[in-house]
């Protein structure tokens, strides 16, 4: 039956432009600017949806997204919202959460013949034991309940986020907002945006017309002054997704999502009706008054053609007469309240020879014979004031459908999550704020002002307040007049049934009798009780049933509704796609240099820290351990060459810099000479090793540290931590990324560099020194350090010329087979020399003792970090030590592994931290924790491998290169 | 996202800033009992309210004073380090 009606003023559709779809198999037609919810009611389509739990047929409710009884799937997206998606040509939509079709769904009879049994909390109960049937159950009932499939092969469309900053934000485009709106905008210096999920600005006043153009008219004018005021950005189609700390607002689009920042925030959004309750108040054709308003005034659809109003306000009666400017036959005004109401509408709607029942309620609404529609309702008496229907009075009327209007709910999520505080206002029954925090400002009916007028005046109020918020003192003071007129929302619209199906949340098929059970079980807290029957946990979150939630329980627990307060619906405030939030796998590393020298020697990189660095250098065929021991052999029989630019590289300079040094770390550096490198040890405060690097001294006043990538920039961030507290004259300057650091270590080294270069020094600098001379023109600095081979240069050049130096260092070591080796050799080649790593042979209670460094803690210091703690420490038992250790000659077992257990008698006495196979040595080498009374070289202990045997180890001295002849 | 006022930069996004714990004015090291010296070290007042922290800008490297109110999330005043020391010697 086409229901579709005359062009209404301001309507959306564009009704030049045709639109064919598929719903459920068959062909519509609509007009562009149809959402699919309309269109397919435009065509007399009533069933558009199943129910989650009953799998009841559902058809309009909100016709605003406070509901999700239309959900379908195009194949493609899934969950699509029809009340609000604007249907497309060639679109193919199937509703979501049916077996065999939307009017067939065979899941119907779970409603039919199972729910006696599917009361309140009966998943928790039912499948809760034998546990082990459990997944059996689960099974049968997620695919009975689910929502929506996910598409497995959804393409990936990058949906970049944008960032803006606002003066003013108004969300709502209704007449408060846009109120708000043109208020704040006549202080030319402010910028303002305001935003609206719906596809047009104007809330409520472009459907709420009681049969009347002149609220359209009105609404056409403030929209033409916002578009003329130039600091204003209207944005329709974009809903306020959450509210963040410091007035952090994500904007949610089709396309994606803006992060909005404002000094100032209105929230002017409005109000969800909320429907009321009664027995079979789901069935296709009835639905709230706003959505009967929606549907006749944005899409020219006829909500039915013969129709009942319930009502427990005056909003009812004003949709009676829109009803009847679409062309409904108005069968019955049903008034829930006691007092019968007279005033200009109701004397209109006498005119047009509607009955008026007064103290009467819908009783139930009358399934059609195929349960998919409205036949009719029966009417009864009813006292508010008692709550009871007197059934036995009760007489039927025959429709098709029924409008509701019971009261409102304040769409009020951003200011519970912005911190507000609220209280109940008995004159309009509905929760308002009663404190708001800094710089936000509510209005209109979210602020529990009905009135149209007043409504505006409030918009203007909140940005007058705003205004001087921001320090515009001469921002005018507007007053608002309070709530005279008759509650707007009903105090307990909730008419009892014996039957049930009286339905309070229709996401999840939760009637009024599940809360009185859920508080007879003990679940009698507001929060409680929504996680047990699950009220307001759909995908609606309570947009349309969490104040009769709270109604229905403060009377079940004999409280007043403020006692019971209200959950916080958490972000979104509506479900948002996956692929809005997602991020753009956008991963900063660092790299050296001469990276690209690295990929095209075929570096295989692996993350250290914050840098990307080569692991090892790929040969076609061969293995990757085998690589590993070929690059060591050659640092140990020729010339090797690594890059070691991602050490982090510090400068120290002032006149108080040994001051520093003696300060932060455990050794001595007083006695320091220019030319001279030492180790420097950094513990914390509560003498935990944080890390370890080498420190030389370039001249008088300057010193340059060198530390391990990965702590780099917590040692750096904690240096200038404590140069703050101590105040000492010294400058810390990170020279990490202006320095690349070039290593040439092994036997030949010394004739590779003297290839390079004649200057003396290069005879006269010995392990421990540092010094600084010139290769084909660059000046670089050069060291003896001994980390990874006893005979070694580390220079440290200026970037730019990394490649250079890098390059000639690769030609002149050619004649010496000279390889390039990565950190996977290095952590071998440290090891075979007996060098613990600090962050990989320590962990993060790890202190000096268990390491065996006693002598770099130079204890007769006056003061260093952590110092005081070791003198606690000295004195207690030490509970493990660090040793190197051995396998026997040839062990051919399971290999054990870095963290494997070491075990006494069963008892767990440390635990291995590195383990190799070393070609030099001939052995597999390690460093492991044990029993500090089992350190002497030639100790045994046992290893604990990942299957269980137990492999014998040796304690040894370093270097290991020692150790194949001792043993 | 929050914002947090660096004293040498102004307002920024809390991701570029590091929380470095609440300020704790270390004790004599030469006087204190062990005791003394490890509640120091490892004792924290987690009790919520007014509460001097360390907050590190990592972009310029500034390390400054947040009086915040852990109840609240708000912010009172950041200044650098030795703006405390100034306070502390007036009393």
């Amino acid at each position: 039956m086409n229901m579709r009606i005359d062009k209404q003023t301001g309507e959306w559709l564009e009704r030049e432009k045709q639109v064919n779809f598929t719903y459920e198999g068959k062909k519509f037609t609509a007009y562009e600017g149809d959402t699919i919810t309309s269109a397919l009611w435009a065509s007399g389509e009533k069933v558009l949806g199943r129910s989650f739990k009953y799998h009841r047929p559902r058809g309009v409710l909100s016709l605003a997204n406070h509901d999700i009884n239309v959900m379908l799937t195009d194949g493609q997206d899934t969950n699509i919202r029809g009340d609000v998606v604007t249907v497309k040509d060639g679109m193919t939509l199937v509703a979501v959460n049916t077996l065999g079709g939307v009017k067939k769904d065979n899941l119907r009879y779970i409603g039919k013949l199972l729910s006696p049994f599917l009361v309140v909390g009966f998943y928790y109960k039912a499948f809760f034991r034998p546990r082990f049937m459990f997944p059996f159950w689960e099974n049968i009932i997620r695919h009975g309940a689910g929502l929506g499939k996910v598409n497995f092969n959804y393409p990936r469309i990058p949906k970049p986020k944008l960032n803006e900053h606002y003066d003013v934000l108004v969300i709502g485009a209704g007449p408060a907002g846009l109120s708000a709106a043109l208020a704040a905008s006549l202080d030319k210096q402010l910028n303002i945006l305001i935003v609206d999920e719906n596809k047009q600005a104007g809330g409520s006043l472009g459907y709420d017309r009681a049969g009347s153009i002149s609220p359209q008219s009105q609404l056409d004018e403030l929209v033409s002054e916002v578009n003329k005021a130039t600091n204003i950005t209207l944005r329709t189609n974009a809903y306020a997704g959450a509210y963040y700390t410091d007035h952090l607002i994500p904007i949610i689009e089709f396309d994606g999502i803006t992060k909005v920042r404002a000094k100032t925030l209105i929230i002017a959004t409005g109000a969800f009706e909320q429907p009321p309750v009664f027995r079979n108040n789901d069935l296709p054709g009835v639905m709230n008054g706003s959505a009967a308003q929606r549907m006749i005034y944005r899409y020219g659809v006829k909500p039915f053609n013969n129709g009942v109003v319930f009502t427990a306000n005056d909003h009812g009666y004003r949709v009676a007469l829109d009803l009847i400017h679409a062309g409904t036959v108005v069968k019955a005004v049903v008034d829930l309240r006691n007092e019968p109401v007279s005033n200009a509408l109701t004397k209109e709607l006498t005119n047009h020879a509607v009955q008026i029942y007064s103290g009467h309620c819908v009783y139930e609404a009358l399934a059609t014979s195929d349960d998919m529609a409205v036949k009719g309702v029966v009417i009864c008496p009813f006292d508010e004031d008692t709550n009871e229907a007197d059934a036995d009075r009760s007489f039927t009327i025959d429709c098709d459908g029924v409008a509701m209007s019971a009261g409102w709910a304040s769409a009020a999520a951003l200011l519970y999550q912005s911190g507000m505080k609220v209280k109940y206002d008995y004159t309009i029954e509905q929760f308002i704020p009663e404190a708001l925090p800094n710089g936000i400002f509510a209005a209109g009916k979210v602020n529990g002002v009905f009135d149209l007028e007043q409504r505006i005046a409030d918009g203007a109020r909140a940005a007058a307040e705003a205004m001087r918020y921001m320090g515009m003192d001469n921002a005018p003071t507007i007053s608002v007049q309070a709530h005279t007129a008759s509650s707007p929302s009903h105090f307990f619209p909730v008419v009892p049934h014996p039957k049930g199906k009286n339905f309070v949340d229709f996401d999840e098929d939760i009637q009024a009798k599940d809360f009185i059970n859920a508080a007879k079980e003990g679940f009698d807290n507001i929060e409680l009780m929504k996680r047990f029957t699950t009220v307001g946990m759909g995908p609606s979150q309570g947009k349309h049933s969490n104040m009769n939630a709270i109604r229905i329980l403060a009377r079940i627990r004999e409280l007043p509704v403020e006692k019971i307060g209200s959950t916080t619906s958490r972000p979104f405030f509506h479900p948002t796609p996956i692929g809005h939030l997602g991020g753009r796998n956008f991963h900063p590393v660092r790299q050296s240099a001469i990276q690209g020298w690295h990929a095209d020697a075929g570096a295989v990189f692996v993350d250290v820290g914050a840098w990307s660095r080569p692991a090892y250098y790929q040969k076609p065929g061969v293995a990757v351990e085998e690589i590993i021991q070929q690059e060591s052999v050659a640092v140990h029989n020729s010339v090797g060459i690594i890059d070691g630019s991602s050490l982090g590289k510090i400068e120290i300079c002032g006149p108080q810099a040994v001051e520093f040094l003696e300060r932060f770390f455990t050794g001595k550096f007083a006695d320091q000479k220019v030319g001279e490198i030492r180790y420097a040890l950094s513990i914390d405060e509560s003498a935990v090793v944080a890390d370890d690097g080498i420190i030389s001294r370039v001249k008088d006043e300057l010193y340059y540290l060198t530390i391990g990538t990965s702590n780099a920039a917590i040692v750096y961030r904690e240096m200038q931590r404590w140069l703050q507290m101590w105040q000492l004259d010294v400058a810390l300057v990170n020279v990490t990324g202006s320095y690349g650091i070039i290593n040439v270590v092994g036997p030949k080294s010394v004739h590779v560099m003297s290839s390079l270069s004649q200057d003396p020094l290069l005879s006269t600098l010995t392990a421990g020194m540092v010094g600084e001379m010139t290769i084909s023109d660059v000046a670089v600095r050069i060291m003896r350090v001994t980390f990874v081979s006893d005979i070694g240069y580390e220079l440290h050049v200026p970037a730019d010329s990394m490649l250079a130096v890098w390059e000639k260092l690769i030609k002149a070591g050619s004649a010496y087979d000279i390889r390039p080796f990565g950190t996977d050799t290095q952590r071998l080649l440290r090891l075979e020399m007996g060098h613990y790593l600090p962050g990989y042979d320590t962990d993060g209670l790890t202190i000096p003792y268990e390491l065996g460094c006693d002598s770099e803690l130079a204890m007769d210091k006056p003061f260093f970090v952590g110092q005081r703690s070791l003198k606690i420490l000295a004195k207690k038992t030490l509970r493990k030590r660090l040793v190197p250790f051995v396998l026997e000659d040839g062990f051919s077992g399971q290999m054990p592994e870095d963290c494997n257990l070491v075990i006494d008698n069963g008892e767990i006495e440390g635990r291995v931290t590195s383990i190799s196979y070393s070609s030099k040595v001939d052995r597999i080498i390690g460093f492991a924790y044990v029993n500090p009374k089992k350190i002497e070289a030639g100790s045994r202990f046992e290893i604990k491998t990942d299957n269980g045997s137990m492999v014998k180890a040796t304690v040894v001295k370093t270097p290991f290169l020692n150790s194949k002849k001792e043993s | 996202m929050k914002l947090l006022k660096c004293p040498i930069n102004g307002t920024r996004p809390i991701s570029e800033f590091v929380y470095g714990g609440t300020y704790r004015e270390m004790p004599d090291h030469e006087l204190v009992t062990d005791s003394e010296w490890a509640s120091y070290v490892h004792y924290r007042d987690n009790a919520p309210g007014l509460k001097k922290e360390w907050w590190y800008h990592g972009p310029s490297g500034t390390w400054f004073i947040a009086e915040r109110n852990t109840l609240t999330d708000e912010v009172k005043d950041t200044y650098l380090f030795n703006k405390l020391v100034e306070q502390e010697s007036v009393k």
